[in-house]
């Protein structure tokens, strides 16, 4: 077109970013990728073809990499941990800084590799993907020099297998390397098969940087050697990806003691109130459903928008995503790019075509006749029933329904299995900091959305995974606390046929509600002390007894939002109450033991409780110094309802350590007693009624942990499990905890000092952190 | 009236190949409506700071869209040492403001600058100067640029710059009823401003460096647009801040919500520190991305720019030649 021409059109042209460099780089690689394994790259092997979406051209040929391969890797990453741990916090800091600058220096040659691979614009991997990529090698540098100095007591954990998904190669990497690499661990990381090409090119990076060999492993490949990794002798596995696989690694990996964080699927909502800048929360819609072609896990994929302005809201949301730019990647003038994959556009163009529900709302802009794209699309009136809003489509599509008032919003937004985050638009502070606590979600945007920064956290709650990625709070999931646990031996029962010790009968019953509860069963087993004189009896628990003790945690979900303040009072009055009555539990804890450390016991446990006490209102989220003109709000939330197998061996202080920390975060819990010595647990329900603790807030069951441990943790309204018990149940409640995808805290057979008390590990247990984004100005 | 119309017409020849604009005749003030409107700080910066990494024009459409920013200038003069020879030899780089011979390969003919800006003792000149150019005289007025002299003293400025042959009057509203909230008054002056301009165009300038906040802004803009205003303007470019593409963008979403609801285009005119052909592109992708491309053309859309068309002639050649440009290779204005 002529100038002149141009000149009466004003349209855009195009402005393609050069590939030649990263062909290139390409081409100098032979075309064709072996492993990167212990410092080298093997010969390739088997391979498969890397493709451009945008026009299904070859790239270069990657390796599948075999289980000999995943085996070197692993060995390789074994190898070298040692060393690199010893090597200390400051010898790592230098080479993650190094690394940071090296993806400085070839920022553009990644960006560009980026878009090829994976079909995004290369607007997003030249100024998000690979900026924030850098920042998170230079902010983890930053942790590596400090990890002495502000994390005494933690070690690395070992090997670390890390798997991630396609929509952010690199960055994606990241986030995975750079605070396990500053932690002292070393990693053996898959790419997605349909995205390896940047990871390949980190690997010449880290040869670049003189990492020392084996600390940075890479191995390429589809979903097996994903499984390959999965069930390799590493200590962790950190997945980003599907909620389908992360169950699936959930169940594979139960019982094996790994380290498991997961950053799953999400489906989060993105709500407008009516006093929002409905134009800017227009806009925000641009980056969070059309970045990245709505390929992200925490994509605003559901708007939820106020009655009064939803129509003025949804004209202007058309008229915007009329603008919209889709084709080449590499043309710097585009906003939506190419899907990753022929496989992805099917199954987004299937999930469209299957709904009938609402007004579809295409966008009016011209898309290419090839390549693997699809047109920004907008679905309204829809209602929570229609399967649009409850299946992650994962891409351009968003979908939309109405609502009435901020309490209909929150009902709505929580109405998912998902729990990632959400963004909210309001210029009212009120409103926005009353509902952000009460979304269910791991992040919350504010007025914005799809912030991202390494000192924030990333990460899930329900089904959405759990962990987190990025801030103090991420290192949690690359760290162990130092020092050697022993093996635990089975605590059994003592048996016998003596009469009863009490004149009058006694009768145990379970705690459920701030009630006393008999067993549904309406069966009881006799407690014998170690001579065989009957103690009494406990009702056996079952499946019916978890239900209603579940139920009851759910009842009580205000105790979440009483003041750290309430809570440490109900704490130190069940301390002063246990302290009144401290001898006659130490008899008891002495009767059902036939030990002398009764007294001791019920002194640590007046001890753990007056710890949490204090703790209740001082374990203060955090403000983080993200890049923004604005706050990252860390806040500190309850887990929900913990169900727990409280400890065997110590049947009054192994409960008490379990409630009190829970209590003092604001959860509730269902605990399971010390199988064969539950007396003290049933005596201490006494306590809790006279300490004005709210009925529900914690229940006490008593049964046998093997029969009651699969129906606690296989529970969907169950938040997290923690099991202490002596019965080897670690396997199976991670097993079963993969329905709703649980927190699970697990003794792995292994034993814990009852007498000492790490807080810090507790309380992290015993809540989630929620990054709260509120970027201000006026 | 419609005579009338016409004359101004073919005092705007950038406007021939579009339909005609109607003036905006202005509505009631509608309080509900500015109350309701809000401006979120923090997002409307990052949309604007995002926009220049999103939208990017290179080669013959850079030459042909930095060719259609000339059309939009409002070559201007605003000096207290403003001489009549001054501002004959502005006149005369805003009929010819890129070389002929530059003009030539680039395929474009009669290009102008979109119009040309004075104080009211310069207008008579300048419509000399411009006479038979098609090239309009706009007079910045109301006592500029602080607006605070006598208000009949700014009404009957307005009347003698029309006298005196300007098309296109730049008047500043009373920053005071902005921040005072007296939504009222600032509504009332600008009826009485348009009022006063008879059929030359009225640009409000709201000096938007002085309203405090965003939210001013939008409301300040709603406002002149609802009493009548042809074009609102960010500034005076004496300000200590003047146009910014935050601003922008909040008065060109108003714009836009008040073309939604009344079917009335108003014009927008950025106006000060806009000295680079790379910010020019930039507010040019804005307009078409948030306005849409009716409004890239000199009746609705105009910089208020004085070095910028300096810099716009140095690309230009950089284009054609493939060589990096000087600045005393390009006519002085």
């Amino acid at each position: 077109m002529s100038v002149k021409e141009i000149f009466d059109t004003m349209d855009y042209g195009t402005a393609p970013e050069s590939a030649a460099e990263a062909l290139a780089w390409l081409v100098d690689a032979g075309d064709r990728f072996g492993q990167f394994i212990d410092g080298v790259f093997t010969e390739p092997g088997k391979t498969f073809e890397a493709r451009n979406p945008a026009n299904g051209e070859v790239l270069a040929f990657v390796t599948q990499a075999s289980q000999g391969d995943v085996d070197a890797a692993v060995k390789a990453a074994r190898r070298a941990q040692g060393k690199w741990e010893k090597l200390g916090g400051p010898g790592r800091a230098r080479h993650l800084y190094a690394i940071a600058r090296l993806l400085q220096k070839h920022a553009r040659l990644f960006a560009v590799l980026e878009s090829l691979d994976n079909g995004k614009p290369i607007r997003e991997s030249r100024d998000i993907d690979i900026p924030l990529a850098q920042r998170h090698f230079y902010y983890h540098a930053g942790m590596a020099q400090l990890m002495e100095e502000a994390l005494p007591g933690r070690g690395a954990l070992g090997v670390c297998g890390q798997i991630i998904p396609w929509n952010f190669p690199l960055l994606m990497l990241a986030w995975k390397v750079a605070p396990a690499l500053a932690m002292g661990n070393t990693v053996v990381l898959k790419p997605a098969e349909y995205t390896s090409l940047t990871a390949l090119l980190f690997a010449d990076i880290c040869r670049q940087a003189g990492l020392p060999k084996g600390v940075v492993n890479i191995v390429t490949g589809d979903g097996t050697v994903g499984e390959m990794i999965v069930n390799s002798d590493v200590d962790k596995i950190a997945f980003t990806g599907s909620t389908e696989v992360g169950r699936r690694i959930r169940e594979a990996t139960a019982g094996s003691g790994k380290s498991l964080t997961l950053e799953l699927g999400g489906k989060s909502p993105y709500i407008v109130f009516d006093d929002a800048d409905l134009d800017s929360a227009v806009e925000g819609l641009v980056d969070a459903i059309w970045f990245n072609q709505g390929q992200v896990c925490c994509a605003g994929s559901r708007l939820l928008v106020q009655e009064g302005v939803a129509e003025v809201f949804f004209d202007k949301l058309r008229t915007r995503m009329d603008k919209l730019r889709i084709g080449d990647p590499l043309d710097k003038s585009i906003d939506v790019g190419a899907l990753v994959d022929p496989v992805q556009l099917s199954r987004v163009k299937g999930l469209v075509e299957a709904n009938t529900a609402g007004e579809t709302h295409v966008a009016d802009c011209d898309l290419p006749e090839n390549g693997c794209y699809y047109p920004p699309t907008l679905i309204t009136g829809l209602a929570p029933s229609d399967p649009l809003m409850q299946e992650e489509i994962f891409g351009p599509v968003l979908v939309s329904c109405t609502f009435r008032t901020p309490g209909e919003a929150v009902q709505l937004a929580n109405n998912t299995r998902y729990g990632l985050a959400a963004t909210v638009w309001t210029e009212n502070v009120n409103l926005a900091l009353d509902i952000a606590p009460k979304l269910a979600a791991g992040v919350v945007w504010v007025n914005g959305t799809n912030m991202f920064d390494a000192a924030a956290g990333f990460g899930g709650v329900r089904e959405s995974g759990f962990g987190r990625e990025g801030g103090w709070e991420g290192l949690t999931a690359y760290t162990r606390p130092l020092g050697k646990a022993k093996p635990l031996a089975k605590v059994e029962p003592f048996t016998g046929s003596e009469g009863p010790v009490d004149a009058i009968d006694r009768t145990a019953k379970m705690y459920v509600g701030g009630k006393q509860a008999r067993p549904d069963s309406g069966y009881s087993t006799a407690i014998h002390g170690r001579t065989g004189a009957l103690l009494g009896h406990v009702g056996q628990g079952s499946r019916k007894d978890i239900r209603n003790a579940v139920e009851a945690a759910q009842a009580a979900s205000g105790w979440a939002k009483t003041t750290g303040h309430l809570r440490a009072q109900i704490l130190y009055y069940l301390a002063e109450n246990l302290s009144a009555r401290a001898t006659e539990f130490a008899a008891r804890i002495d009767a059902m033991t036939g030990k002398r450390q009764g007294a001791g016991e019920v002194e640590a446990a007046i001890q753990r409780l007056f710890t949490y006490a204090a703790w209740a209102d001082k374990y203060d989220g955090q403000v983080h110094g993200v890049p923004i003109r604005g706050v990252a709000i860390a806040m500190k939330e309850p887990v929900g309802v913990i169900g727990a197998l409280c400890a065997d061996e110590a049947p009054l202080l192994g409960l008490v350590s379990v409630i009190a920390p829970a209590m003092a975060m604001g959860n509730r819990v269902v605990t399971i007693a010390s199988e064969p010595f539950p007396l003290a647990a049933t005596d201490f329900y006494q306590l809790l009624d006279t300490s004005d603790v709210p009925g529900g807030v914690v229940n006490i069951l008593t049964g046998a942990h093997e029969d009651m441990a699969p129906t606690l943790a296989a529970h969907l309204d169950v938040d997290a499990v923690w099991s202490f018990s002596s019965s080897d149940l670690s396997a199976t409640i991670e097993k079963a905890s993969a329905g709703n995808l649980k927190r699970t805290w697990v003794n792995n057979g292994m034993a814990r000092d009852w007498y000492t008390n790490d807080s810090a590990e507790w309380l992290a247990q015993a809540t989630e952190v929620k990054n709260i984004w509120v970027p201000y100005g006026e | 009236m419609q005579t009338d119309r016409l004359d101004m017409k073919t005092q705007l020849p950038q406007v021939t190949g579009h339909s005609e604009v109607p003036r905006n005749p202005g509505m009631p003030l509608d309080m509900d409506w500015v109350r309701a409107v809000q401006a979120n700080t923090s997002a409307i910066e990052r949309r604007a700071a995002t926009l220049p990494g999103r939208r990017s024009v290179k080669k013959a459409y850079q030459a042909a869209w930095l060719l259609k920013a000339i059309t939009c200038i409002d070559l201007t003069t605003l000096s207290g040492d403003d001489t009549a020879e001054r501002v004959r030899r502005l006149c005369a780089k805003a009929r010819q403001p890129v070389a002929p011979a530059l003009l030539e390969t680039l395929g474009m003919d009669g290009l102008t600058v979109g119009a040309v800006c004075v104080y009211h003792d310069m207008v008579e000149t300048a419509v000399e100067a411009l006479k038979g150019s098609g090239i309009p005289v706009a007079a910045v007025s109301t006592g500029f640029p602080a607006g605070l002299s006598p208000f009949h003293l700014r009404i009957a400025e307005i009347g003698e710059s029309v006298k005196a042959g300007a098309a296109e009057i730049d008047i500043v509203i009373s920053r005071r009823h902005v921040l005072s909230g007296d939504w009222q008054a600032l509504y009332d002056e600008m009826r009485a401003f348009r009022e006063a301009c008879g059929d030359a165009h009225v640009k409000a300038i709201l000096a938007t460096g002085e309203l405090g906040t965003l939210r001013n802004v939008v409301r300040a803009s709603l406002v002149c647009m609802m009493a009548g205003a042809d074009f609102i303007k960010t500034s005076t470019g004496k300000e200590s801040v003047n146009a910014t593409l935050p601003v922008s963008l909040v008065m060109i979403r108003a714009i836009r919500d008040y073309h939604a609801r009344t079917g009335i285009r108003v014009g927008y005119k950025p106006a000060g520190g806009i000295s680079k052909a790379k910010d020019s592109l930039v507010y040019l992708s804005l307009i078409k991305e948030e306005l849409g491309d009716r409004w890239l053309s000199p009746d609705l859309f105009r910089f208020g720019a004085s070095s910028l068309l300096g810099d716009i002639e140095r690309q230009l050649e950089h284009y054609v030649t493939g060589a990096y440009s000087a600045g005393y290779r390009h006519a002085m204005g």
